[in-house]
């Protein structure tokens, strides 16, 4: 290399050394913070061996969490869906006053403790309260109970279908579902047929994360559940109890299966990016 | 300062986008490196500024080869397309930006850097906004900034890359008075790249056309208008027809019809011409003979879009707008002013233009003052 | 933005052929109501009814004030780390190529799909004295698991990505052309780097630092299995308000819970001033 490439590269990037540096620093802190806790649940998962896994896993209030689990996120997730196809597109396609208030109310659970998310149900159906007394003199119990517990998973999951299309859809703009309207599409079909297919992608990541959060949700539910074993205590829940009874190989059995949970939502979500990037 | 560019080439791994250049720059020229997209000129640009290491080459300053200078050393001012402000300073910062880095010793005391940043922002006429930060000037404005702020350092060389390139229309016509006012003002050896031809003859003293990663072209901008060196210079700078010609006897044939025009080469050409440098001919004489197939009106004339002789070549001239002749089907017309190529022969490769007057190079200095009035706001 | 010049007739919404408003607008602003807005207000209207003075005496309560302090002080910390190198690990991922890249650059949004007790238990085993991280750690003299030092840990993992993805997009959206501008000018590339480069980045690290910090304030998850828990030293205030809880003590936990919520939105506040603020200066 001549002289002057060497000045370039150098006037224009770090040199060589600089930039090795710069990289082991980052990967080491990554290994520290990020890989090693990964490698850490996988290591003490297996520690007794695959048998010991699975047994952990087959326990039967493991199988009652886990079920737990998948039901809470069945109700809350297409929910959330819901609501933040509704916001996005109320956001996205039209000029109103106080949008950006709006927008600013939706991010509100990100900014709140998840322990306050439980707390404000618990304050909200709890013995102490208005409601709490008169629906369960219906025989309806939502404290310590599933529809608590679905709430309060709600409350913590809210933004994140949401925050993930409001700019995808703003992106868009407008123009294309003006020609389709335009041409005599009817709202419905314009929506089915022009605006989803544009959003898919965003939609799709939007629910992976809604998703990993509403089965790995901890501080929220933890307050709401009133830990009844086998009945009341989700997947996260359980592994704090296993761990509390120093029954670590099980806590970490269980945790491995919403570790795998985390990495395929990581794995797709990068394939989602993939495909946006072509 | 002078500038040489000796034999330079540039490869982008497999594609060269530049071959074998040479050109040399006095002091105080105003140049303009003109060429479609691709040609190679912003990369020629880089390389003198430093941004781009030359394959093979060399690059001086004065006498002095400048490839042991890095970027930071050799003091050109460069003006980037999209101007690369400092959105975090605002338009005093950017200005000053240059001084106030320079290392201690050489460092000018704050007022001074201050004063000097003041005069550069009143010379490109945006006193009163060096408060303001980029993304509340218009184009033009910020178009002003990076150009004070490449002067700022007193560059050697000031470089502008397509400097009007991303500005309307209106705009574009205004600063270029005002930057030919700074240059007749500073005198700074300024080098710019353009693909528009008009703002290349208008402003250049010299102009360098340019074409797949090579220089086909020097001169002023008479020369290479009037006196076009190969066949692409006279396609990329006016409007231009062409028609393929053979010279027999002393006698410019086309479609075995004699034109009408001499030359005393012999063997086949392209002849080219200019839609406004034609004549239209008495019918019998010895002319060229067209179908008229289009008719438009152009600002002041006629644009006559015809079909010529039996292969049909597509020509264009400009006829009076009132000249009876639109009207008609067949017209015979006769180029005033016109170029032969030779093609094949490279023994006669010179081009032979004829009918143009004289030229005579525009001096670098002087000229008058001209006055200019920002529309922009 | 039109309605100046159509029409000085006050508009709530700008007429348009799109379909659909009222019944996604109305559809997302009752759920919003009910989800949140209304659970919420319910803290609010709780606290109102505990009298200024009791609230007071619950909310300035020594264990209180120094679970605030515990985890006010943790966030903050673990977000002046998670600063510098979130914006290491960002320029890294932006500006070089090298082996791995990619499987870096999808991990660092773990802390976002991993549930927080995982990464708590996962910590608390790595960084306790007898875990990997930790026996080393305990040979050289310092304990971190079970001490604040442990939530400062915990903090750091669920921070990272906030600023690492804040970052990046911005560094990746730096025009080449203004390094190089500098470069003519004459600087150095340390002095691009400090004076061009990094106040660019100002805002998004800004930005990325509150919402950093608001997460790890809050944060309850992740940090109780590694913090210890020890009144007076390491508890954290969201576990503090689960204790009241426990003990049926609601007056106490709406108290800290309110006070929770006020940071919450200040924060909140803090991160939409700088978002502006960083809008209106540079357009962006």
């Amino acid at each position: 290399m001549t002289d002057h490439a060497i000045m370039l590269r150098s006037a224009l990037t770090e040199t060589p050394t600089v930039q090795r540096w710069l990289i082991a620093v980052a990967l080491l802190f990554l290994a520290f913070f990020l890989f090693l806790p990964l490698f850490a649940v996988f290591s003490e998962a297996f520690r007794n061996g695959v048998g010991a896994w699975w047994e952990a896993i087959i326990e039967p209030d493991a199988l009652a969490a886990i079920r737990l689990t998948l039901l809470v996120a069945a109700i809350s997730v297409p929910l959330n869906m819901v609501f933040g196809i509704a916001a996005a597109w109320a956001i996205a396609k039209f000029e109103f006053r106080g949008k950006a208030f709006l927008i600013t109310l939706i991010d509100l659970p990100f900014s709140v403790s998840p322990v306050i998310s439980g707390l404000v149900y618990v304050l909200l159906f709890g013995s102490g309260s208005l409601l709490g007394p008169w629906l369960k003199s219906y025989g309806i119990e939502i404290l310590f109970a599933v529809p608590g517990i679905v709430l309060a998973t709600i409350f913590v999951t809210f933004p994140f279908v949401a925050r993930e299309l409001i700019p995808v859809m703003q992106d868009q703009g407008t123009s294309d579902e003006e020609a389709a309207l335009s041409l005599g599409a009817s709202g419905w079909q314009t929506f089915r047929h022009v605006t989803l297919p544009n959003i898919r992608w965003g939609l799709l990541y939007g629910v992976l994360l809604c998703n990993a959060r509403a089965m790995g949700e901890f501080g929220a539910v933890s307050v709401v559940s009133g830990h009844i074993r086998g009945l009341t205590d989700t997947m996260p829940l359980h592994i704090e109890i296993l761990y509390n009874e120093y029954n670590f190989a099980a806590a970490f059995a269980v945790a491995s299966l919403l570790v795998g949970l985390a990495l395929v939502t990581l794995v797709l979500k990068t394939a989602i990016e993939l495909r946006f990037a072509d | 300062m002078d500038l040489g560019i000796q034999n330079v080439s540039k490869a982008f791994g497999a594609t060269a986008a530049l071959r074998d250049v040479s050109l040399s720059i006095e002091t105080g020229e105003l140049v303009a490196l003109l060429g479609p997209s691709g040609s190679g000129k912003t990369t020629l640009l880089r390389l003198i500024a430093g941004l781009e290491t030359p394959s093979a080459g060399a690059v001086f300053f004065g006498d002095e080869e400048a490839s042991r200078r890095s970027v930071q050393e050799r003091q050109v001012g460069f003006v980037f397309q999209h101007y690369a402000l400092f959105r975090h300073m605002t338009v005093l910062e950017n200005v000053a930006f240059g001084l106030t880095i320079r290392p201690r010793h050489s460092r000018p005391s704050k007022q001074e850097i201050e004063r000097r940043a003041l005069d550069l922002i009143s010379l490109v006429q945006l006193s009163g906004l060096e408060g303001r930060y980029p993304q509340q000037l218009s184009g033009g404005q910020r178009q002003r900034v990076a150009l004070a702020r490449a002067m700022a350092i007193e560059p050697k060389v000031l470089l502008l890359d397509e400097p009007f390139g991303a500005l309307d229309a209106q705009v574009r016509k205004d600063l270029r008075h005002w930057l030919l006012e700074i240059h007749e003002r500073t005198h700074y050896t300024t080098l710019f790249v353009t693909h528009d031809q008009e703002e290349a003859l208008e402003l250049a003293n010299r102009v360098v056309v340019m074409n797949e990663g090579q220089i086909v072209q020097i001169g002023t901008p008479d020369e290479v208008y009037d006196h076009p060196a190969v066949p692409f210079v006279h396609r990329f700078i006016g409007e231009s027809s062409e028609l393929p010609v053979r010279v027999e006897n002393g006698q410019i044939w086309f479609d075995d019809c004699p034109t009408g025009l001499a030359s005393d080469r012999a063997g086949s050409g392209l002849l080219f011409f200019r839609p406004h440098q034609v004549e239209i001919a008495p019918e019998g004489s010895r002319c060229l003979a067209a179908r008229v197939i289009g008719s438009r009106r152009l600002a002041g004339t006629r644009r006559l879009e015809l079909s010529v002789g039996q292969s049909n070549r597509h020509v264009e001239i400009d006829v009076p707008l009132e000249h009876p002749v639109a009207q008609k089907q067949v017209v015979f017309f006769r180029p005033k002013v016109w170029t032969l190529f030779p093609t094949g022969d490279k023994e006669q490769a010179r081009p032979e233009t004829v009918g143009a007057k004289l030229v005579f190079p525009r001096s670098a200095a002087g000229g008058t003052l001209r006055h200019y009035e920002p529309s922009v706001s | 933005m039109t309605a100046a010049v159509s029409s000085s007739r006050w508009r709530f919404r700008e007429p348009g052929v799109i379909p659909g408003f009222g019944l996604t607008f109305g559809f997302a602003v009752c759920y919003l109501s009910l989800v949140i807005l209304i659970p919420l207000s319910g803290l609010v209207w709780r606290s109102s009814t505990l009298g200024w003075q009791d609230f007071w005496s619950l909310a300035s309560d020594p264990r209180t004030l120094s679970a605030l302090k515990v985890s006010f002080g943790s966030a903050l910390l673990a977000a002046l780390i998670n600063s510098v190198f979130g914006l290491v690990v960002a320029w890294v991922l932006v500006r070089y190529r090298f082996p791995g890249r990619r499987i870096v650059d999808a991990v660092v949004d773990l802390p976002f799909a991993l549930p927080t007790a995982v990464a708590g238990i996962a910590l608390a085993t790595l960084y306790a004295p007898n875990g990997i991280i930790g026996a080393q750690l305990a040979g050289l003299g310092f304990k971190v698991a079970f001490t604040p030092a442990g939530i400062v840990v915990a903090l750091v993992f669920v921070g990272l990505p906030f600023i690492v993805r804040t970052v990046q997009p911005v560094l990746a959206d730096v025009d080449r052309e203004v390094e190089e501008a500098a470069a003519t000018l004459g600087a150095s590339r340390l002095k691009i780097v400090v004076r061009v480069l990094l106040p660019g980045l100002l805002p998004a690290i800004l930005t990325g630092f509150a919402m950093a910090l608001a997460r790890g304030i809050g944060e309850y998850g992740s940090v109780i299995f590694i913090a210890g828990n020890i009144p007076y030293f390491s508890e954290i205030a969201p576990l503090l308000i689960v204790i009241r809880l426990e003990e049926f003590n609601y007056a106490a936990a709406t108290a800290v819970g309110v006070v929770m919520l006020s940071i919450s939105f200040l924060m909140l506040l803090l991160i939409n001033l700088i978002q502006s603020w960083s809008r209106r200066r540079y357009g962006s």
